[in-house]
């Protein structure tokens, strides 16, 4: 009998386009993980700036005595380091917002499917208010309110998006609580949250997966544009959004650089996790078995 | 149905009462609603001023029910930048912003269910893949971006297009609109396109998606075996049934691409509500900032209520169903 | 006088990602003008396939690879689409299982209707109306005239599966073939409809190839019966005949497993195993591994005999009865 597990990974691997991008977002990944170790230069650390390092085309050599391989921004940061930890950036606020946004959805779905009812209707209702309020205009407004820094970031991306998982999770809940096993794990002395965690929730998990996959490339996506408006992260931890902002003015004046490498970086990463997402989703859809 | 219509309309507007009432405590009672309703320079004899004629110094529940008057009549006091009622401010720039809007999802959906029923239907084919990579591109790039290279290529390198601002307009009852003049249109096209692309990328994904898996239906089956062209089939039979999500998805989608407009507006300077509101945000023109909340929340819900409707038009069995 | 359906050496496969699928494998058998042959099988036997293919509806990534289906003495396989599509609906017409998959959902039966008859002609919206109407009380469905205008969830089971078969009638087709139109509906509401479509093949003189896994319902209604496994055809015979006298162990056992054939208080035989995976066929006869008569010679595959009227497919058939 073979593994599930090998089961999907042989459907996966089909998908050359699916594989490729997975590699890709795992070599973005580890080195974005290593980018203290490989990049030349620590963007953050403000004193090592050399204004007159600011605005060099690819290639030049700069005061640091390296060549910066991408050029340099407005501060004079080496283009290529601040890309490596925009990256770094982008990478740990999508998957921390989209992982914080699918447990709280996955909770509350569960939970509204599991005691029905007025409880049920009611979170309903509001999940379903917000699932039509965009989320973008959600998270720019809670940005505003609550200031810039990366906690009050992620946490406007998680008000923004744990709609999406609590629908998915409600759906899958309701369609398994009302199968055979669920009553006969009800009839049985254990306490309701075991059932709920334990049995449940584990079955709810394949259309959870696919929409986080598409949640944490809609978060990086949503921080870079948050960012880009000037709403995200203080200037002194550049995600790539803001280097593109910064590089915004330059463009018209022929230093496209700037903002074009960034923009790059910032394109393959959400394109790459896309494209593992939707063979994901197709894979999972047991609508197009054939 | 029309019970259900009004039903509806019961429930929006309650739910339009639920959001005036967390818009005030979050001003009102937790903000200090000084800072909503005055420059924060104003000096203490203003200030005393407009405490006694907002009533501040009343319980709380008075406040209420006086700002719910002020919404009724459409009082959102005055910006603090522009110095004019805030309300007319954003009828203003609302225009603007509807036909920037209007013209991307029109776009996007005339284009993008043709060429998604097209994919859904030959999945395989090369014009196919083709369509469904340029949709993940679509789909996946950030809206600013799209905008940045839009004006780098159309507006920078090739000069065709301006790289900004809207264009002259048409004064039409009462209402100036820039799409029926030739300039206007010219300034139209590329911020359409950049709110439209991402619209139109799901759009392509939605129908195709949807159109695959109609197509593996016994629906299909059936009415090929009655000898019905394929042609009718996809056009009465497959493009009725992918409306119904299409439909709820396209009002949801309104509503993000009027959203998304706040970034587009901002790239291409665009006259808009988007634009206003980060211009707000960042200036802290409060008043600006609430009412825009409001608005917001009213626009929602009413295309909430659209979808609804509409949804129970196309889909026969919801009208029964849904009580 | 030729047969009004001729299928000869009828293969089709599917090619999918784990290999190849022999749904039908050289399937031959007629079909003459008013009969109705039943075709009995249980799931994964190739009686849906060999439907579907007669339609040319098979969808890839299933194909007819080989074989010949005629109708009137036209070649259908290979046929080109447009006049293929001609002639479904008009000269040849199917039903399937579940009406409520079959029928939009969000379109009346009046516009679905409609959208039949002008597949093939083209009628004012008022003619179409009537035929509808006319079509609709020939299938004996009540207040035809409102019940034009009303959606399909507004039915009921067997009504629903009325109003398709009422579709498939509407130009007059010489042959309709019935994928388990009554498998999904209620026990009494089958036996109505059966009693229908008798009644209905009989006035109209359509030809019906009824698809089902249900011995009886099939042999109330066929005259003449054909029974799959693993997409070959195993026995073949006059309704009475096949019941009384199975040739084929296959056909025994199917027979033995229904309850109206067993007298009350004697255990229900069932057949040992389970079907074969259309992937990993057996090698020889596709039965041998559940057959309790198999022997070292049916590792070939058998030859399908014909004899007058019957036809099996087996190195030791079960014996004749005497005088037949």
């Amino acid at each position: 009998m073979d593994h599930p597990l090998a089961g999907i990974w042989g459907e996966f691997r089909e998908n050359r386009v699916a594989v490729a991008a997975l590699a890709i977002v795992l070599v973005i990944a580890l080195v974005a993980l290593l980018a203290p170790l490989i990049a030349p230069q620590n963007p953050y650390d403000l004193a090592k700036l050399v204004l007159m390092d600011a605005r060099r085309p690819p290639g030049y050599v700069g005061s640091g005595g390296y060549v910066h391989i991408l050029g340099t921004d407005a501060q004079g940061r080496d283009l290529y380091s601040a890309i490596l930890y925009g990256l770094r950036i982008s990478i740990q606020i999508g998957v921390l917002a989209g992982m914080a946004a699918l447990v709280v959805g996955a909770v509350l779905g569960t939970c509204a499917a599991y005691f029905g009812g007025r409880i049920e209707a009611f979170i309903m209702r509001i999940v379903d208010l917000q699932l039509s309020f965009p989320a973008i205009l959600l998270a720019l407004m809670l940005a505003a309110l609550l200031g810039k820094g990366m906690a009050q970031l992620v946490a406007a991306l998680v008000a923004a998006q744990y709609a999406y998982f609590a629908r998915t999770a409600h759906g899958a809940a309701s369609v398994e609580r009302s199968k055979d096993y669920v009553e006969a794990a009800l009839s049985t002395p254990l306490p309701a949250y075991v059932v709920v965690f334990r049995h449940i929730l584990p079955n709810c998990l394949p259309p959870l997966i696919v929409v986080a996959t598409v949640q944490i490339a809609n978060s990086i996506s949503l921080e870079a544009t948050l960012s880009f408006l000037g709403l995200g992260l203080p200037p002194t931890e550049p995600s790539l959004g803001m280097l593109i902002a910064n590089g915004f003015q330059y463009m018209l004046s022929g230093r496209y650089w700037i903002s074009i490498y960034p923009g790059i970086a910032l394109i393959v990463l959400i394109v790459a996790i896309n494209l593992v997402g939707d063979q994901v989703r197709d894979q999972f859809n047991p609508r197009l078995k054939r | 149905m029309l019970g259900f219509v009004i039903q509806r309309l019961l429930q929006a507007f309650i739910v339009m009462l639920v959001i005036s009432f967390l818009v005030f405590v979050g001003v009102y009672a937790i903000g200090n609603p000084i800072d909503v309703l005055i420059s924060p320079d104003a000096d203490q004899r203003v200030r005393e001023m407009v405490i006694r004629q907002y009533g501040l110094d009343l319980p709380l529940w008075q406040q209420y029910l006086g700002f719910l008057g002020r919404l009724a009549v459409g009082d959102f006091g005055r910006s603090f930048v522009f110095n004019m009622p805030v309300l007319q401010l954003v009828l203003s720039r609302l225009p603007a912003t509807l036909e920037l809007t209007l013209a991307a999802v029109l776009g996007a959906t005339l284009l993008g269910v043709p060429l998604g029923m097209y994919a859904g239907y030959k999945p395989d084919g090369l014009v196919s893949r083709l369509i469904m990579g340029l949709s993940i591109l679509g789909f996946s790039v950030p809206t600013f971006w799209v905008g940045l290279v839009l004006i780098l290529t159309f507006a920078v390198t090739l000069g065709w297009l301006p790289a900004g601002e809207r264009g002259e307009t048409v004064t039409v009852f009462g209402v100036p609109w820039s799409f029926l003049t030739l300039d206007g249109l010219r300034h139209l096209f590329l911020p359409a396109l950049n709110l439209a692309l991402f619209k139109l990328a799901m759009m392509i994904r939605l129908a195709r998606a949807g159109t695959r898996e109609v197509m593996l239906t016994d629906v299909v089956k059936f009415a090929r075996a009655a000898g019905e062209t394929e042609r009718t089939i996809l056009a009465r039979h497959v493009l009725r049934l992918i409306s119904i999500p299409l439909v709820t998805v396209f009002g949801l989608e309104f509503g993000s691409t009027l959203a998304f407009a706040v970034v587009t507006e901002t790239i291409f300077s665009w006259p808009g509500v988007g634009k206003l509101i980060i211009d707000s945000i960042s200036s802290l023109d409060r008043p600006v900032m609430v009412a825009y909340l409001m608005l917001v929340a009213f626009l929602f819900i009413m295309i909430n209520f659209l979808v609804d409707i509409s949804y129970a038009a196309l889909d026969p069995r919801m009208r029964v169903r849904r009580a | 006088m030729s047969a009004l359906l001729e299928v000869a050496d009828l293969t089709t496969h599917f090619m999918t990602r784990a290999g190849v699928v022999r749904a039908v494998e050289g399937v031959s058998f007629e079909v003459a003008a008013g009969e109705v042959v039943g075709l009995v099988g249980e799931s994964g036997s190739g009686k849906s396939v060999t439907g579907l293919s007669i339609l040319g509806l098979v969808d890839p990534p299933g194909r007819i690879v080989a074989g010949s289906i005629k109708l009137a003495g036209q070649e259908l396989v290979g046929l080109d689409g447009e006049s293929l599509r001609r002639l479904r609906g008009r000269r040849v017409a199917m039903v399937f299982q579940d009406p409520m998959s079959m029928l939009n959902p969000v379109l009346t039966i009046a516009t679905q209707m409609r959208l039949a008859i002008e597949a093939h002609e083209s009628v004012s919206k008022e003619a179409a109306r009537t035929r509808s109407i006319e079509a609709l009380a020939a299938v004996r469905i009540p207040d035809a005239a409102q019940r034009l205008d009303a959606y399909p969830h507004q039915f009921s089971g067997g009504m629903r599966q009325r109003v398709a078969i009422a579709i498939a009638l509407l130009h007059r087709p010489a042959l309709i073939v019935c994928d388990e139109p009554t498998t999904a509906l209620d026990v009494s509401i089958q036996a109505q409809i059966l009693t229908e479509m008798r009644g209905l093949v009989r006035d109209l003189g359509t030809a019906l190839i009824w698809i089902s896994h249900d011995l009886a319902t099939v042999s109330s209604l066929a005259s003449r019966i054909l029974v799959m496994y693993a997409g070959r055809i195993i026995e073949e015979g006059p309704t009475a005949a096949v019941l009384r006298n199975p040739r084929h162990p296959y056909s025994r056992g199917l027979l033995e497993s229904l309850p109206f054939r067993v007298e009350p208080g004697r255990d229900l035989q069932q057949i040992p195993g389970s079907t074969p995976s259309l992937l990993r066929l057996p090698d020889g006869c596709a039965f041998r591994p559940r057959c309790g008569q198999a022997t070292e010679l049916c590792h070939k595959m058998p030859l399908l005999e014909r004899h007058e009227r019957r036809a099996f497919r087996c190195h030791h058939p079960l014996p004749a009865e005497v005088g037949r």
